[in-house]
């Protein structure tokens, strides 16, 4: 026995080890068959981790305080050595963050991935999502631009929509009057601390439950069906280290596109560090149009979309709560698009097109045609949810699923 | 169906259209070059000179934009700190902000960033498009931004302008430079601010392109990797 050896055996005598390292990674059976769309699991993972560390470091010099906050980022762009390399790590990697999350929720609705037996992995996946939603929010309002204060402004004041406790709700969260030092402060512990805490638990399970179940592939065949003797599906290959290498090439593909913003493009063409940020907050001076970061505003499209505030809040509320019942609502018997009809092609085409529209729109200042066609697309994202995927079943003609996967 | 497709591209082609720079006149490029160390000297010694009574840099330094522009400390500290300021220190106005309130009705705001909030472009119309306008407290307007509450400090540069009924500005008496001499030197100056808005702009780009390199080498040995792994999988 090596000295290794004898080591591990000491230490999974007392904690399990090796057998954790098996379960999940070195005797993980995932189908041989993952194709591009499968790469953004492992993604998310890297940016998530690329948040937690350079925004440790950030927080080491950033000052979270009303007086402060805004001079304490210009310091870390200036006087920190290679500040302004954390700073911009963080904010290109809080949009693509989002990049990856949508394109990897879009795998999912690709191929099934949310249906039986996979429905608590979509769940917690989708808590990933609103906790993300609600991390990347309070982000924003620290630094402290003119951008970050109205915005945050726009999305607390929706809450006033809530009947007779809404004012008083808004005052609660805000901490103040208005939003003042005191609504920079919590928002800071929350964004620092609370979620951080919250989002890595729900990624913790989302991963447990998806092992438990195994992963679902392009071809919506369950690989467990067919095991050789020793019980090992056959479609199926190690985690480690097939995909490890596979997931390092993604991994590669995906930096040399972070860098290529990081390095040459980090305000993202004013989409992922917005101009009037780089005022500090005022709050006699309200910026010429107030719109939230790229990644929020198909939901914010919705809610204009709708004429009354509080129906409007309603529907953005609704437009994410229908997501979470996607595994129930979609009744095929069949998973993967690769097995569907052009129905249902035809829907999620359009689900995908009036996405990016709402998404287009909710950065534009209205105007009527502009309301017009983000109604029509709030109209059909409703429609693709509660009628279509619930009935498109009866119209559209599947094709026959193989026993295995293909290649 | 045919509806949807026709509304998206209208919406599409509207925002084409408005991609453009914004409806002012002048509305020329820019056109700087932020590796000109020329240009950021002149700029920086104009902005020192013109600029600095009211606009501070309060984010950055005296000593790192003289190391970043190649300008040596004796030059620095003999021709361009004018309130005693040591070269560590932030380069920050000496008009208290109290005062300019009343003064100029809001203090002339801090210039650190005014190339990445308005973008150089808006600077460069800007600065070249003050007028004649006896109406305003400063006997001057701007086309760029209608009714600023700034005066023309570089008239004796440019000279006086006029606005035409069409809209257009002329020059109805000199300044000490030529229309020519007035332009680059604005370019010099909004150069200058572009590289105070991101000092370390030109060094994010040269790092930039070694970062790409690294990983795409990355991305081929990764290539190989992966296919040498794989290939007994079907």
């Amino acid at each position: 026995m090596t000295r290794m050896q004898k080591f591990m055996g000491w230490v999974d005598a007392r904690f399990p080890a090796t057998k954790v390292w098996n379960e999940h990674i070195a005797e993980y059976y995932a189908p041989k068959n993952f194709n591009f769309w499968y790469f953004f699991g492992s993604l998310a993972m890297l940016v998530l981790v690329n948040q937690l560390l350079t925004g440790i470091w950030l927080t080491m010099h950033y000052n979270p305080s009303a007086e402060g906050a805004f001079a304490s980022v210009e310091y870390i762009m200036r006087d920190v050595p290679y500040g302004w390399l954390l700073r911009y790590m963080h904010s290109t990697g809080a949009s693509a963050f989002f990049l990856v999350i949508y394109l990897h929720m879009f795998r999912a609705m690709l191929y099934g991935s949310y249906r039986k037996p996979r429905e608590l992995v979509w769940l917690f996946g989708m808590v990933i999502f609103v906790l993300l939603m609600a991390e990347a929010f309070m982000g924003y309002l620290l630094p402290w631009g003119n951008m970050s204060y109205w915005g945050a402004q726009v999305i607390i004041n929706l809450f006033l929509a809530v009947p007779y406790f809404g004012e008083d709700l808004v005052q609660w969260i805000r901490g103040d009057y208005l939003i003042s030092g005191a609504t920079l402060t919590r928002f800071f512990a929350l964004h620092v601390v609370a979620l951080p805490i919250a989002l890595l638990l729900m990624v913790f399970l989302h991963i447990v439950a998806l092992h438990a179940v195994g992963s679902n592939n392009p071809d919506g065949v369950e690989i467990k069906k067919n095991k050789d003797e020793n019980g090992i599906p056959k479609d199926g290959i190690p985690f480690h280290p097939y995909y490890t290498v596979k997931d390092i090439l993604g991994v590669a593909g995906f930096l040399f596109l972070f860098c290529m913003v990081i390095f040459f493009f980090p305000e993202g063409g004013g989409y992922f560090l917005e101009p009037p940020n780089f005022t500090p907050a005022d709050n006699l001076k309200t910026p010429e149009h107030i719109a939230p970061v790229w990644y929020f505003t198909p939901f914010y499209s919705v809610l204009r979309a709708v004429p009354d505030m509080a129906l409007g809040v309603v529907a953005m509320g609704l437009s994410i709560v229908v997501l979470f019942l996607m595994p129930w609502l979609d009744r095929s018997p069949v998973k993967s698009i690769r097995y569907k009809g052009w129905i249902y092609k035809t829907g999620l085409f359009l689900f995908v097109v009036s996405f990016v529209i709402l998404g287009y729109l909710g950065m534009k200042p209205p105007s009527d045609l502009f309301t017009l066609i983000a109604r029509i697309c709030t109209v059909y994202y409703f429609f693709y949810f509660l009628l279509f995927l619930p009935f498109y079943h009866l119209f559209d003609k599947t094709k026959p699923v193989p026993e295995r996967v293909t290649h | 169906m045919k509806k949807i497709i026709a509304i998206a591209l209208a919406t599409l082609s509207m925002a084409a259209f408005s991609a453009g720079g914004g409806d002012y006149k002048p509305n020329d490029p820019a056109n700087i070059n932020i590796n000109d160390k020329m240009a950021l000297q002149k700029g920086f010694a104009l902005y020192m000179n013109y600029c600095m009574g009211c606009h501070g840099l309060q984010y950055q330094r005296y000593k790192r934009t003289a190391e970043d522009l190649g300008i040596s400390e004796e030059v620095l500290k003999s021709n361009l700190i004018f309130d005693g300021s040591k070269p560590g220190d932030l380069i920050k106005t000496a008009m208290p902000e109290k005062y300019a309130e009343n003064w100029f009705g809001s203090a002339p705001p801090d210039l650190s960033l005014i190339a990445r909030f308005r973008g150089t472009d808006w600077l460069y119309n800007y600065l070249r498009a003050f007028y004649k306008d006896p109406e305003r407290p400063y006997g001057v307007n701007n086309t760029v931004f209608k009714d600023v509450g700034m005066p023309h400090v570089l008239e004796p540069l440019q000279g006086v302008q006029f606005l035409t009924e069409e809209g257009d500005l002329t020059l109805i008496s000199e300044g000490s430079m030529s229309p020519e001499e007035y332009d680059n030197a604005i370019r010099d100056l909004v150069t200058f601010l572009d590289y105070v808005g991101e000092p370390v702009k030109a060094k994010r780009q040269s790092i930039g392109i070694y970062v790409l390199l690294f990983i795409l080498v990355f991305f081929i040995l990764a290539y190989f990797l992966k296919k040498e792994y794989w290939k007994d999988i079907h």
